[in-house]
Formats: structure tokens, sequence, C-alpha cells
């Protein structure tokens, strides 16, 4: 279960750096960042995972016993963070996107040479 | 063409160091030395049943304001941008008519979406769920209320009283930690209270409390200075 997971991650981020690579819309290079973003925390969730066992919340778990029930908290409170931050660079590129759009009224990639060399 | 070549070697490449990866991942069949330590102990010294939240506020608590910072900035940094002169604004800019549909609903649903997201960021020690994810179901509501009636106005006094007041009162309950407990952000300012009930985990609820009112008063702003933006003369 854990493989496919894993893989799907992977598979997810390698499709989100062909977004970013080949697309000429900005809005379609901001969605490559984002899947690639979700792949990555796919993957990193699924570090944490331990065979069979359940969600880190202790209510039908004793706590005596949770060290053995329990899949590891730390990479998914590493990855709520890394979501927070993910939202704010999105968000940060959409506005970008949104400014360059107003200057030359145009979203492809290949109108802006200002800094081309 | 020599364009292609290129993106395709660099994603062969990429795509070795995931296999690589990938081979030598191993799927685990007992926790790590950190997570056993969060597992063993964290039910006694934090006393949230919701382990994810133990280690976000309180054991890794300074990564999470240095997150909600992250937001912030990221929120200032937009309203920079989108700054426009003040001739070019139209107050009340022409849009099509809300369906009907659309406009009954947001009245209908705005409130219950609200709840929802108090809900989840009270109950964030005890079930899935936090600051983080409670601000962003509230500002899903205003972001209908706003797709309801785009020249619907936020006010930009509540939000930043709201931030301002929740950023604050989040690091004096920090400092407070300090001085009457074991050291920054540490919980037990409060009594632990039994595990499981809604009035446990020492200050978890607080501070989870008012990170989801930064957040939802964050993210509102963003959504509110876009909608904004598009008031300008082209």
């Amino acid at each position: 279960m854990e493989y496919i997971i894993i893989s799907t991650g992977f598979a997810l981020a390698l499709l989100g750096l062909w977004g970013i690579l080949s697309q000429k819309n900005l809005i379609k290079i901001i969605l490559g960042f984002t899947i690639f973003n979700t792949g990555i925390n796919i993957v990193m969730v699924s570090i944490g995972y331990v065979r069979g066992k359940a969600a880190p919340i202790l209510d039908v778990i004793k706590p005596s016993e949770a060290a053995d029930k329990i899949v590891d908290p730390l990479p998914q409170a590493l990855v709520l963070t890394a979501i927070v931050i993910g939202l704010g660079v999105t968000a940060l590129m959409l506005v970008y996107a949104l400014n360059l759009h107003r200057e030359k009224n145009s979203l492809d990639i290949n109108s802006f040479k200002d800094l081309k060399w | 063409m020599i364009k292609k070549i290129l993106i395709i070697g660099l994603l062969a490449g990429v795509g070795l160091i995931f296999f690589d990866l990938f081979n030598a991942y191993q799927g685990s069949e007992v926790l790590g030395k950190t997570g056993r330590y969060y597992a063993e102990n964290g039910a006694d010294e934090v006393g949230a049943a919701n382990l994810v939240t133990a280690v976000i506020v309180t054991y890794r608590g300074l990564d999470t304001l240095g997150e909600v910072t992250i937001l912030f900035l990221t929120a200032a940094i937009i309203s920079f941008v989108l700054k426009f002169r003040r001739e070019d604004f139209i107050p009340n800019r022409p849009v099509r008519i809300t369906s009907e549909l659309l406009d009954s609903a947001s009245q209908v649903i705005v409130p219950v979406i609200f709840m929802v997201g108090i809900y989840i960021f009270i109950n964030g020690h005890l079930t899935p769920g936090g600051g983080f994810q409670g601000g962003a179901v509230i500002a899903s509501g205003v972001l209908l209320m706003i797709m309801a009636n785009p020249n619907f106005g936020i006010s930009h006094k509540v939000i930043a009283k709201v931030e301002s007041i929740s950023g604050i009162a989040f690091v004096l309950i920090g400092i407070m930690g300090i001085f009457l407990a074991g050291g920054f952000l540490d919980n037990r300012l409060l009594g632990l209270g039994n595990l499981g009930e809604l009035f446990s985990a020492g200050v978890i609820p607080i501070i989870y409390t008012f990170i989801g009112l930064k957040v939802g008063a964050e993210l509102s702003n963003i959504l509110g200075t876009i909608s904004h933006a598009q008031n300008e003369k082209n």
C-alpha cells in the first residue's frame, strides 16, 4: 500500500515539473508548481506511515499502548506547515501573474522578454 | 526542438533520482525514535488527544509562530504589489447580476461555513483539524460572499484588528509560558485536564483559536485584495 502511495507522490511531482518546464501559460505554470508541491507532500506523509497502524489520535487508542498503534505524527505536522507555506507561495505567484497581465495584457510566458538574454 | 530535448533530459534525471529514492524506501513496521517519543510522552506532557496538534502547537510551537508570520508577510506583500492609484479606482464596477441560486445559497450557507470553521479550530486538539484548517474554511465562506457580490467590501479595519490582536495574544501566551511554566509556548500554563475533553491540553485550544482567527483574517484579506484589484480601470 505504502509503495503505491509513494510512487503516486513521485509521479505527481514529475508531472508538476513537466508542467512547469513545458507550459507557456503563466497560470498553467503555477498549477504545475502546486502539483509538484502536492506530490512531495504525499511522499513526505507516506514516509511516516507504519504498516497497519492508525492515525495519531488518542481517542480509542489508550496512551499507554499508543507507541505500538499509531503512525508517526512528525511528518504529518511538517506537511501541514509545508501546505500552508505552499498556499502562501501560490497566492504570491498568482498575484504576480495578475500584475504581469496588467502590464502586457497577456499570460503567455514568451511575451515577457525583458529579462531574457 | 532543443528545448524539448533539454526538458526530457531534465525530467529523466529527476525521474532517476526519484526512482533511486523509491528503491531505497522500505515500509516501516515500527515507529522511528522521534515518533516513539511523541507517542509515549505526548499524552502525559501535553495532554492533547491529537498528537499532530501536540507536535505543531507545543513541541514545535516556534515553527508555527514562523508559519503564521510567513502567512502575514504574504498578505502584506500581496497588498503592496496590488496597490493601485486612487484615481484609477471605480467604487462600484459593473458586474454581471449574480444568479438567484448563488445569492440565496450564500446567505444560507455562509453562517454554517463560519460555524464549521470555528468548530474545527476549537476542537483542534481532539479531532483532525486545527487553526490553519479552520481558518481556511472561514476564508472559503468569505470567498463565497465575494462571489455572490463582487462589490462586497471587506472592512480592512476589522481584519487588521482581528489579525493584530490574535497575533499579539499568541506571542503573549508564549512569553507567559516562560515565566509561569516550563518555557516559551509551554502549554501547561493552565491545567492539562482529562485527555479527550474539550477543556484539556492546557492553552492549546486558546492558541489554536487565535491561530484560526488570524489565518482566517489573513486569507480573507488576500481574497479581498485580489477581488478589489479588479475594480481598477484598464
